[in-house]
């Protein structure tokens, strides 16, 4: 193969030629969602593969190749990707790597600069990257964001929500064990096929495929025996990953617990909200304020319809709009607070606290610097709010231990467990919950 | 050496023997339960499994202790676990039924396999508090591993440390044993302690790299005692409580605590009250798990279960380190080459040569003939204190060989500079270059050193027979070494035979490399998964090995380092870790059979090139009338205090140490016109506190306000409203904000702010200015201009945790002070509800007069940067930038390492009084935080300079260096300079500090010399 195309500051540019001969590996944070987005830009003629390696050795390699005391989720996405470069399954002259690049004032702008340094200690240094970014950053002549494009992978995101929305709330409580994942997994294909043909995106299809989707999910059996509720808030990589969190939300089911995992969504909502506050704040960024504007208005649209096709089932807890959650959080953090997953994140645990949710795992990569202010740093503001709030934050590394994590889980299992009793016993002041006692309820 | 194997626990095996029953009641009668159990109508069995004793109680159908035990489980959970449970059915239960129930961080794999109840530890804990002791307000509790806290009362809460803080009993034990004393002994010196030394309490590692040194500086070991209790305290409050005080009745648990009345003592102190330590405290846990109630198991099948159990998880295993015995072997073989040559000392030898290397925690002695033969040797661990073992072996040299003409000495290490004055050693010099003079004996072209020893290690990189580059760990990665051995201690073995143990390790554990007290836990998640003492032990030799290269060289490949390879330290003595680093990096290389003699050796070797007529040496009869006298005094000297260690020997001779300049020594002020933070901070002081006819508000003086000081000083000034300015930090002011602190792992200068914050509202104020804000001044370097988030939004943090600000008021707003358009009527908005006389026309005229001094001061800083450089290169003098943040200037920041690099006689600059000599430049990172653009800057600038050299100052935990460190190595390597950095965090003790900053200066002067 020839010599890569540069810049003038020496990055390898994807190009035209590329988008045909070069499969681009994507690295994995959220099953579901990120299975349909794959979908958007296969129709979209990339050659798109989405990674399925895990475990040990993806962290080895991360510790080999980034600087240990980087954050944990740029450690685990970069050891991914040369974890697969390594794998021999893929031909290294017609291979490339997508990452998305934030351009916020935390450390998780610069992951695709050390992907990059890494690469080169991992004599990869011939392979392309390409940034993933809303900002215009890094230009390629091969990979163009569309705003067809942009609608059809927010359309990803929202399915994808939805059916985490759902399933979390079904999954635990199934008489039929497995319908729900076989019920997810359905859709997911349902919706890929549509996606890959460049259908399902529109305002009318969406609603549709959303109000079917709620439909289906309403019809699952459920045998509602009381369970502990927890919500899982945190930085988005290792709060939605499974490689990142340990498998946090697997263990969170086996110790009988319903989780509640807040959709992407709101995160994609409030980074271009922050423009917005911006300009506020700062007066700066007029333009860039008025196209984030019409970005809001048309997120909230989805974010509606999202929170309609739930409204027509109450047995379904239906996230609270964005705007609602900005007004949980009023007094207690400043909307100027943006980086990393800012004021959002506390609002987060706020509204778990509003829906019933007041067992939450706040998760965070070991010394992530902005969850030590909207996450651990607003715990104490929180319970002064809420004194039932039962808020563990536990902190993912690639040393720190799976058996310490699930200790200190289990401690906010312990209490939730005992709080939970108690709302028995004073709803049945006369006897323990039986078997007899707890109804089935199916919806249908 | 005496090891102290069983620490803290063995205590607990002389307390067996005492009350290991209780007097079963005899008779119809019983007396009022000690637990009034509800439901259960049977015994109860309550296995408690941490992560090194395992404590078993059982309770009567009443709820009477009937029986209680605890023994050290030495990783072998299940065996010790069904041997428990066989005597706990053959003397107690007798046949008849009982619940059984587990809890304990070790126990929890265990319980879940076996199928039996388990109760998180700290839960249980509760539970039995709420029993036991109706009335408690707070539960402290200490384990080997975990430190918890549990509110009771005021809405229940319970704590446990997060993972950076982790190991509290195995801390102490791990201190008692560098101390070469027990648990207990360490108690009893500790009532005798006349004062306390600052440790550091962000975690084990940090703390031991305080004592470390205090132990070779000579302080009394009562002193350090009392200390190691009161940092235990402190890591405990500023980790856990988290803002809530802890007040009323507090109980203490847990082994620690029950058997350390001083431990308790500095609790009480720290406190100010007066905990109570109730009967049972080690078995409240186990008792608390039985509370729950349960049905009646089969003993003999869940000791049936048990004895089948197989963890079903498995854990990441490694390759073996030896394929087969054949690769042993050869291994062997090759290794046994590198010897060096002896001789035997005689009459005939003439003149011999003597190198000592003071290490951390051992002590090298090694002499030599003319011809670098060795002679003698001597390898032996310090026991926290030199002095005596040099004055051993050199009064045995001189009985046993009188014809000994010793013609020279020299002395390495962290106690060179006490033995040089104790002895009178000729020469003192830095551990690298005595490091790399004895690797070139050994092997001419050697191109790259690493060094492991007990706390250190050190990795040099040799081109054109000069050091090139030098790579020391930070704290982080200290103590490797010595972890290894005192690990193998705690398991009852040397280092030696537990080393060994790993040679023929099937699957070594994978045990991650970021600090031993995360190995340490490792090890915990390892037995739980049912690793072998074989294969724990190859894991910890991988371990340390993988810290040196991932974290202290920062290597993937062999060939970045060179092609002639020396290894040496007395870790390398263990052949698995030797064998681990071969494996790791796919090469050979050669370790001297004298490996952990290198320094020495080295010592002894430049001794030799000095050609002396004569060593200056104590001789045979100044020996005999020896005295080492030990005294502590606070030196006085400057603002600085320093607690200062002076020992005493006859003739007058004294040492002083714990200093951090030379003042007390040599009674002369060092040169503070070449100290550009010295003349930062003399300017900051003058923006002292004010009156105004507005009112006044409190300004905290950390993070960013110690560069934007001038800039609202005076900016409050024109509006006519006073400020209180509080001091520079200091240790009393930490501690004064500590119990607030909501994450234990932010970075230091973040912390300090809650002592700020609290000071101000001591002096009364209920008014606190401090802003939020994400952007900083953009001054064209870089590709953005943020703070970073910590910078940008701490304000949020203070407002949600001090329980002081919840009735006074913190002004956090977000500002953009890069927007001065807009900047005036943001403020005037914020400030309108305190000042609502205030008016837009005003604040714009402040806000332009504040600018302006901002500038000023900026430029004023230049200015004397210039002044600094010129006057320098008159005097032909170094020039230091010191690059940090501008917070760094804070003397308890930068705990005087800007002193300290003065006084080796070079010029000291920040890194903003030259960053704005060179234009933006494009960076391999994103560079978009405006401190750290100013940090690449100044590193461009002084590649272009050669009498200049970059020191990066990086605050722990700062997780922005993680990024800026490698990108500022790099644009230095490419400018052929060498790359230093000093990871700062609450560690006073400037020993790692200095060798550091001797060896960067010795390798520029070595490179100068060779004409490079």
């Amino acid at each position: 193969m020839s010599e890569p195309i540069r810049d003038k500051n020496g990055r390898i540019l994807f190009t035209k030629e590329m988008k045909k001969t070069h499969t681009i590996l994507v690295p994995m944070m959220l099953p579901i969602h990120f299975g349909m987005i794959k979908n958007v830009l296969l129709h979209e003629g990339y050659h798109v593969e989405l990674l399925q390696n895990q475990g040990p050795d993806v962290v080895q390699t991360g510790l080999k190749y980034v600087h240990n005391d980087t954050c944990y989720p740029a450690l685990l996405v970069i050891g991914q990707l040369i974890n697969a470069l390594d794998s021999g399954k893929y031909d290294l002259d017609h291979t490339a790597l997508i990452i998305t690049q934030t351009g916020g004032g935390c450390r998780a702008s610069n992951y695709i600069h050390l992907l990059r340094k890494a690469l080169v200690k991992a004599g990869y240094e011939n392979v392309p990257v390409i940034s993933l970014n809303l900002s215009g950053l890094e230009r390629n002549s091969g990979f163009h964001i569309t705003i067809p494009m942009i609608r059809k992978m927010v359309a990803g995101a929202v399915y994808g929500d939805l059916l985490m929305l759902l399933s979390n709330q079904t999954r635990p409580y199934e008489v039929v064990a497995g319908e729900t994942d076989t019920l997810v997994w359905q859709w997911v294909d349902r919706l890929s096929a549509q996606l890959n043909q460049g259908k399902g995106y529109n305002m009318k299809a969406l609603t549709q495929n959303l109000d079917a989707i709620a439909a289906d999910f309403s019809q699952i059996m459920l045998n509602r025996v009381p369970k502990v509720k927890v919500g899982v808030v945190g930085e988005i990589y290792v709060k939605y990953s499974a490689l990142g969190n340990n498998h946090l939300e697997e263990f969170l089911q086996s110790q009988d617990c319903e989780v509640m995992v807040p959709g992407l969504l709101g995160f994609v909502l409030f980074k271009t909200d922050n423009r917005l506050e911006d300009h506020k704040l700062y007066g700066t960024g007029f333009w860039k304020s008025k196209v984030c504007g019409i970005l809001m208005n048309y997120l909230t649209k989805m974010e509606n319809a999202l929170r309609q096709a739930v409204l027509k089932y109450p047995q379904f807890v239906c996230p609270t709009p964005y705007a609602h959650m900005k007004t949980l959080v009023k007094d207690m953090i400043g909307y100027g607070n943006k980086m990393g997953e800012g004021w959002l994140l506390t609002a987060e645990m706020m509204e778990l606290l509003e829906q019933g949710y007041k067992n939450i795992v706040c998760t965070q990569p070991f010394g992530c610097l902005p969850n030590h202010i909207c996450g651990k740093g607003m715990i104490n503001q929180i319970k002064l709010h809420d004194p039932q709030a039962n808020i563990v934050p536990i902190d993912y590394d690639p040393s720190a231990t799976k058996v310490n994590q699930e200790n200190r889980i289990k401690l906010m299992l312990a209490v939730a467990r005992e709080e939970l009793a108690a709302q028995q016993e004073q709803a049945n002041p006369s006897a323990q919950v039986t078997e007899s006692q707890r109804e089935t309820v199916s919806v249908g | 050496m005496h090891l102290n194997t069983f620490g803290i626990f063995g205590m607990f095996f002389h307390m067996e023997k005492q009350c290991r029953f209780y007097k079963p009641q005899i008779g119809g009668v019983y007396p009022v339960s000690l637990l009034e159990m509800e439901r259960s109508k049977i015994m109860q069995i309550g296995l408690d499994i941490g992560s090194t004793t395992i404590k078993a109680v059982v309770l009567d159908a009443q709820g009477q202790l009937l029986f209680k035990t605890y023994r050290r489980h030495y990783s072998q959970i299940t065996e010790n676990a069904i041997k428990l449970l066989e005597e706990i059915r053959d003397t107690v239960l007798k046949g008849e039924p009982a619940s059984l129930s587990i809890t304990g961080s070790a126990g929890m794999g265990l319980a879940e396999g076996c199928d039996i109840p388990f109760v998180q530890e700290v839960y249980a804990t509760r539970l039995a508090a709420n029993r036991l002791l109706p009335g408690t307000d707070v539960i402290i509790e200490l384990g080997g591993e975990d430190a918890k806290i549990v509110f009771l009362t005021g809405g229940v809460e319970a704590r446990m440390n997060g993972s950076c803080a982790g190991g509290t009993g195995a801390f102490i034990d791990q201190m008692a044993t560098l101390m070469d004393i027990t648990p207990d002994e360490m108690n009893t010196i500790a009532q005798e302690s006349t004062k306390t030394y600052t440790i550091a309490s962000r975690c084990g590692v940090f703390a031991k790299s305080d004592i470390q040194p205090l132990l070779n500086q000579g302080a009394l070991k009562s002193d350090i005692a009392a200390s190691i209790f009161y940092a235990v305290v402190n890591q405990t409050i500023a980790g856990l409580a988290q803002g809530r005080p802890i007040a009323g009745q507090v109980v203490y648990l847990g082994g620690p605590l029950t058997f350390l009345s001083q431990l308790r003592h500095s609790f009480d102190v720290t406190l100010g009250l007066t905990g109570i330590c109730p009967e049972n405290s080690l078995y409240y846990v186990a008792i608390g798990s039985t509370l729950g109630g349960g049905d009646p198991v089969d003993i003999d099948q869940v000791i049936d279960r048990l004895e089948h159990y197989r963890p079903t998880e498995g854990y990441h295993a490694m390759a073996p380190l030896f394929e087969n015995e054949d690769e042993y072997q050869e291994f062997l073989e090759r290794h046994s080459r590198s010897v060096v040559e002896t001789a035997q000392l005689t009459p005939e030898t003439g003149k011999v040569f003597l190198g000592i290397d003071a290490g951390s925690t051992t002590v090298k002695l090694v002499l030599i003939d003319r011809e670098g033969r060795l002679l003698l040797s001597q390898y032996s661990p310090n026991s926290g204190n030199p002095v005596p073992l040099v004055q051993a072996f050199l009064e045995k040299l001189y009985a046993q060989y009188p014809y000994v003409e010793i013609g020279g000495a020299a002395v390495t290490g962290y106690g060179e500079d006490l033995i040089r004055n104790v002895f009178n050693v000729d020469d003192g010099i830095v551990e690298t270059v005595a490091h790399f003079t004895a690797a070139r004996k050994f092997m001419p072209d050697v191109d790259f050193i690493i060094d492991i020893g007990g706390q250190d290690i050190k990795c040099f990189k040799i081109h054109n027979g000069a050091i090139d580059n030098i790579f020391l760990n930070e704290a982080c990665s200290s103590g490797c070494g010595s972890f290894l051995q005192t690990f193998a201690n705690a398991l009852g073995y040397s280092v030696e035979d537990f080393a060994n143990l790993g040679i023929h390790a099937d699957h070594p554990v994978d045990l991650g490399s970021r600090c031993t007290v995360f190995m340490n836990s490792s090890v915990k998640q390892a037995q739980k998964d049912g690793a072998s003492i074989e294969n724990i032990s190859a894991g910890l030799s991988i371990s340390v090995v993988k810290n040196a290269l991932y974290k202290v060289i920062r290597t993937a490949s062999p060939s970045q380092l060179g092609q002639h390879i020396v290894v040496q330290g007395g870790t390398f003595h263990n052949d698995a870790v030797l064998r681990a680093f071969e494996q790791e990096l796919g090469v050979s290389v050669i370790r001297p059979n004298i490996a952990g003699l290198m320094g020495a050796y080295g010592a002894a070797l430049y001794a030799q090139s000095r050609k002396r007529d004569h060593s200056g040496i104590v001789s045979a009869q100044e020996l005999a009338n020896f005295t080492h006298q030990v005294q502590t005094v606070h030196c006085g000297l400057c603002s600085n205090n320093c607690q200062l260690t002076v020992n005493i020997f006859g003739g007058g001779r004294k040492y002083i140490s714990g200093n951090r300049c030379e003042r007390p020594v040599t009674k002369r002020v060092t040169d503070e016109t070449l100290n550009l933070y010295e003349y930062k901070r003399r300017l900051l002081a003058g923006y002292g506190s004010t009156t105004g006819r507005r009112g006044t508000v409190g300004l905290p003086l950390g993070l960013n306000m110690l560069e934007l000081l001038p800039f609202w000083h005076r900016f409050f000034g024109c509006l006519d409203i006073g400020v209180t300015v509080s001091p520079f930090s200091d240790r009393e002011m930490y501690l004064k904000g500590q119990a607030s602190i909501p994450s234990d792992t932010v970075c230091f200068p973040a912390k300090l702010l809650h002592g700020h914050v609290q000071t101000l509202l001591d002096e009364g104020l209920n008014l606190i200015f401090y802003p939020c804000m994400s952007y900083n001044f953009d001054e064209g370097l870089g590709d953005n201009h943020y703070n970073c988030p910590v910078v940008a939004y701490y304000p949020e943090v203070l407002a949600g945790n001090m329980p002081g600000l919840r009735t006074s008021h913190l002004i956090k707003d977000y500002l953009g002070l890069h927007q001065p358009k807009v900047f005036p009527e943001k403020i005037h908005q914020g400030l309108l509800p305190y000042f609502p006389d205030l008016t837009l026309h005003e604040v714009r005229q402040a806000a332009k007069a504040a600018y302006r001094e901002y500038q000023q001061y900026m430029e004023k800083v230049r200015q004397q940067g210039d002044v600094i450089i010129q006057k320098a290169r008159a005097q032909g003098q170094r020039i230091i930038v010191l690059a940090g943040r501008p917070y760094h200037v804070d003397p308890e920041l930068n705990h005087g390492i800007d002193k300290l690099i003065a006084s080796f006689g070079v010029a000291v600059i920040t890194e903003d009084a030259v960053s704005h000599k060179v234009e933006k430049f494009p960076t391999k990172v994103l560079n978009q935080w405006t401190y750290h653009s100013r940090l690449y800057a100044a590193a461009r600038y002084v590649g272009t300079q050669p009498d200049m050299n970059l020191v990066q100052l990086v605050s722990f935990g700062c997780g922005v260096d993680a990024i800026t460190t490698d990108e500022t190595r790099s644009i230095l390597e490419d400018a052929g300079k060498i790359y230093t950095q000093i990871k700062i965090d609450e560690i006073t003790n400037l020993g790692a500090v200095k060798i550091r900053l001797r060896s960067l200066l010795a390798a520029i002067d070595q490179r100068e010399e060779e004409g490079r």
